[in-house]
């Protein structure tokens, strides 16, 4: 009878966890068979290095590679205003600030990173793409330069928590070491408690960066929705993601459009998927030691 | 002649390749307090473990020999683990009672078994608690969170919840290392008290109080058994020149 | 000596000033909707619908929506969560089951929230033919949810002291019962903490619901799980890409916002507090 109730138990907590595997297997599988069709009709060199992504012409063409550099341009421009300043703020709270400020801080930083992406869309498209706009006297401030500053502002928290959580952890004897050997409190950190925090660093950054490739509601509303490859910083772009969002309302199931839209999606998942792997692999290396 | 309790035959036990304990053979006497000593690491805590299956949590664990519990091997396929734990209690090093009242902390072992009735388990909560001298001085607050009591009242409240299954042997590893001198007197002394009812292995580092609380002594080094006797002839006529050497304090 | 002096308050002034930059951008970013918002913030606003396209009126429908979404998902979600938490920590075995699971859940926790939307309208909407609906939308959510959930239960689980299940084994408890009656008990608080964080997280959720649970504009509310609802988050969105008067609209959005935020911040905030309660009065 009570072998009857363990068994059964453990049955069921088995089945939940292969429910994990199943629901990404069965993502995948939606997605390349919605997807993979595409490929009837268009070659994929072709739609990964093709530069025109007209979907809907008559004789339309499906060249992803301007959705690909809107996605890269505005990670990229994400990464450069989200590291320092995420790095600095881990840096001054885990160092610098008293226990106090760092108590307030950290709880702080993680409602932050719990706010709507579609609210920094909100405020990046009423508010800092007009000024933007009137600032550089553009025609539109929906461009690169904003979508960076948002998506930046956004993924601050994440590299900020994670890293100050990286640098916390390092053992407060290494610390001392440092400090004792006459080093100042810059030199200690430069030289060892970075060094010794490299790998949780590293970590945050490619998790910023992986929320900024999959992120769609800022670009969907701040990027500006032009599908070319942006020359400058001022340029309209339109990344992936937005074009899945932005276009799935016109498509009709099973046409071409459609499927070329889940051949982006396969592209997007791949991209994060490597993204994942190497974030796996950084911390692997970490908690091996 | 005094009566076996449980014993162990030919024991070996291995954490993956490495071996922890050697053909140990140590019977253990009813109403009477074992006590097993030996330097840290000579493998005395897996040994007390092996007595109600405890090292079967730890993974790569490998068992060879048989623990006979009465005339039940407790390793065959044939005995219920569960069963075996509730006939053989066991109390730890660190006081560990569960984040819950005074009370369900004692009733914890009669509730999974699902077969007594309330007012069964309250009288037994009563008397675990009685036996383990603990009841006056928590009568009145049972429902309060047992992680109220002092470190010394917690270690008793354990022996008062393996005492709740009625066991037939108890086990205690190194049950008072953490607790004050006071403390650990009145538990060696609750020791003397419990053996009229229960079979007492207590695995001990402290010599004195092994001395001050058991009638047989086994004495453990690097795995192995190497002497067991009355309690008296290991300290004052040791037979083996280790044993000798560890009593003396040459080394632990 | 003073090259290093100088350099050590370079340092420390840089981390000062990025520090403050950031702050200053979210103070900026907060202080804007918080402002904007409140201008149109009323008890109106929260507790009647839209009226005259969408130019007028409040957001109540929105608000009910998301609450609908939301609290389907994570009742979904939770149950399974918890239990595939409990097999990671507690059974474990084969390893190479639980190495799978693991690399599945970290895999899907990396996954873009708008390929969750495309799989929910490729699989619920269409596949299941459950159409745009509140129970499309639900199920998409759960299926985001989960990994989180699973994540915050495993790391609680992990928290409970190795003594505890010890203690329940040695008197005579089944894994089962140590799990049922000690382990999760002891750790449910720190569970119900963390899902509180991921209720944030999937409220606030667009790119999942778009295509698979959002209207731009219903009178009602949801009467059933077939019905397609409004939610606060595609709200916004609506409102600031779809619109046809933004200069009534824009506020509107504003106002959905500082709803939205509130609400958000508000869980979030409850869940940190109590998770900072509980790290302080725990006995073990």
């Amino acid at each position: 009878m009570n072998s009857y109730k363990e068994k059964l138990f453990k049955g069921i907590t088995y089945t939940a966890s292969l429910l994990a595997i199943v629901i990404l297997m069965a993502i995948i599988y939606s997605l390349f068979r919605e997807g993979l069709p595409l490929f009837k009709v268009t070659r994929l060199s072709d739609f990964i290095f093709g530069s025109a992504w007209y979907p809907t012409h008559a004789i339309p063409e499906f060249g992803a590679l301007t959705l690909i550099a809107g996605t890269l341009s505005v990670t990229l421009g994400a990464l450069i205003i989200a590291v320092p300043l995420g790095l600095g703020s881990a840096v001054f709270i885990s160092e610098i600030a008293s226990p106090r400020l760092r108590e307030i801080a950290k709880p702080l930083i993680e409602l932050l990173a719990g706010i709507p992406s579609v609210v920094y869309g909100l405020f990046g498209m009423a508010f800092l793409a007009p000024l933007i706009r009137d600032w550089f006297n553009l025609d539109t401030g929906l461009n690169v330069l904003s979508t960076s500053i948002i998506l930046g502002i956004m993924i601050v928290p994440i590299i900020a928590s994670m890293s100050e959580d990286a640098l916390s952890n390092v053992p407060k004897n290494i610390r001392e070491a440092s400090l004792a050997l006459g080093a100042t409190r810059m030199e200690s950190i430069t030289r060892t408690i970075i060094p010794a925090a490299k790998s949780g660093i590293l970590g945050s950054v490619l998790m910023g960066f992986g929320r900024a490739i999959g992120e769609t509601m800022v670009v969907l509303m701040v990027a500006g929705g032009s599908a070319q490859i942006p020359g400058s910083i001022f340029d309209s772009i339109r990344p992936l993601t937005s074009t899945i969002a932005a276009e799935m309302g016109e498509t009709v199931m099973g046409d071409l459009h459609y499927r070329s839209l889940f051949a982006l999606a396969i592209l997007l998942f791949l991209l994060t998927f490597i993204t994942n792997l190497f974030t796996e692999l950084v911390f692997l290396k970490r908690s091996k030691r | 002649m005094v009566e076996t309790q449980i014993r162990t035959e030919q024991l070996k036990l291995w954490f993956g390749k490495n071996q922890v304990l050697h053909d140990v053979s140590l019977p253990v006497y009813k109403n009477i307090v074992t006590a097993v000593i030996g330097p840290s690491g000579c493998g005395k805590s897996t040994l007390l473990r092996c007595f109600n299956r405890m090292n079967y949590i730890i993974a790569d664990t490998r068992i060879e020999g048989k623990v006979l519990l009465g005339k039940e091997d407790i390793y065959s396929g044939r005995s219920d683990v569960t069963s075996i734990r509730t006939r053989v209690g066991m109390v730890f090093q660190k006081p560990n009672p569960f984040p819950k009242s005074i009370f369900n902390n004692v009733a914890y072992g009669l509730q999974i078994q699902g077969k007594y009735p309330k007012c069964e388990i309250r009288d037994r909560v009563e008397q675990s608690l009685k036996a383990a001298w603990l009841w006056d001085e928590v009568k009145n607050r049972l429902n309060c969170s047992a992680m109220s009591l002092s470190g010394g009242q917690q270690q008793r409240l354990c022996i008062a919840r393996a005492l709740a299954n009625g066991p037939e042997v108890l086990l205690l590893d190194e049950p008072t290392s953490a607790l004050d001198p006071q403390s650990t007197a009145k538990i060696e002394e609750l020791c003397l008290e419990l053996k009229k009812t229960v079979t007492i292995l207590i695995v001990t580092h402290n010599i004195a109080q092994a001395g001050r609380v058991s009638d047989y002594t086994a004495f453990m080094y690097l795995g192995n058994l190497v002497e067991f006797d009355l309690t008296e002839k290991v300290f004052t006529v040791p037979s083996d020149k280790r044993t000798e050497a560890y009593l003396t304090g040459v080394f632990g | 000596m003073n090259a290093r002096k100088f350099k050590d308050k370079l340092g420390t002034s840089v981390a000062w000033i990025c520090s403050g930059i950031t702050i200053l951008f979210l103070l900026v970013f907060l202080g804007r909707i918080i402002y904007k918002g409140f201008s149109v913030l009323s008890w109106n606003f929260v507790f009647t619908g839209p009226r005259e396209a969408m130019t007028e009126g409040g957001i109540y429908p929105a608000l009910a929506g998301t609450f609908w979404l939301t609290a389907l998902a994570i009742l979904i979600a939770m149950p399974l969560g918890i239990l595939t938490a409990i097999y990671l920590t507690s059974y474990g075995k084969p390893r190479w089951l639980v190495r799978t699971v693991r690399i599945a859940i970290n895999t899907l926790a990396g996954t873009p929230s708008i390929i969750y939307g495309l799989f929910g309208m490729a699989i619920f909407v269409n596949l299941l033919g459950f159409d745009v609906s509140l129970i499309a939308g639900a199920l998409t959510l759960a299926i985001l949810a989960l990994p989180m959930i699973i994540n915050a239960t495993e790391e609680a689980l992990r928290t409970v002291p190795q003594d505890f299940r010890d203690a329940s084994l040695a008197l005579g408890a089944t894994p089962r019962q140590t799990i049922l009656r000690v382990m999760l008990p002891t750790a449910l608080p720190n569970i119900l903490t963390s899902t509180i964080i991921s209720i944030g997280r999937v409220a606030g959720e667009t790119a999942p619901i778009m295509f698979t649970a959002a209207t731009f504009f219903s009178r009602q509310l949801p009467k059933g799980l077939s019905d397609e609802v409004m939610a606060l988050p595609y709200h916004i969105y609506a409102l600031m890409t779809e619109g046809t008067h933004p200069a009534k609209q824009v506020p509107i959005a504003y106002g959905t916002a500082l709803v939205l935020l509130i609400l958000v911040i508000t869980i979030s905030a409850l869940a940190i507090y109590i998770r900072y309660n509980i790290r302080r009065k725990r006995q073990w």
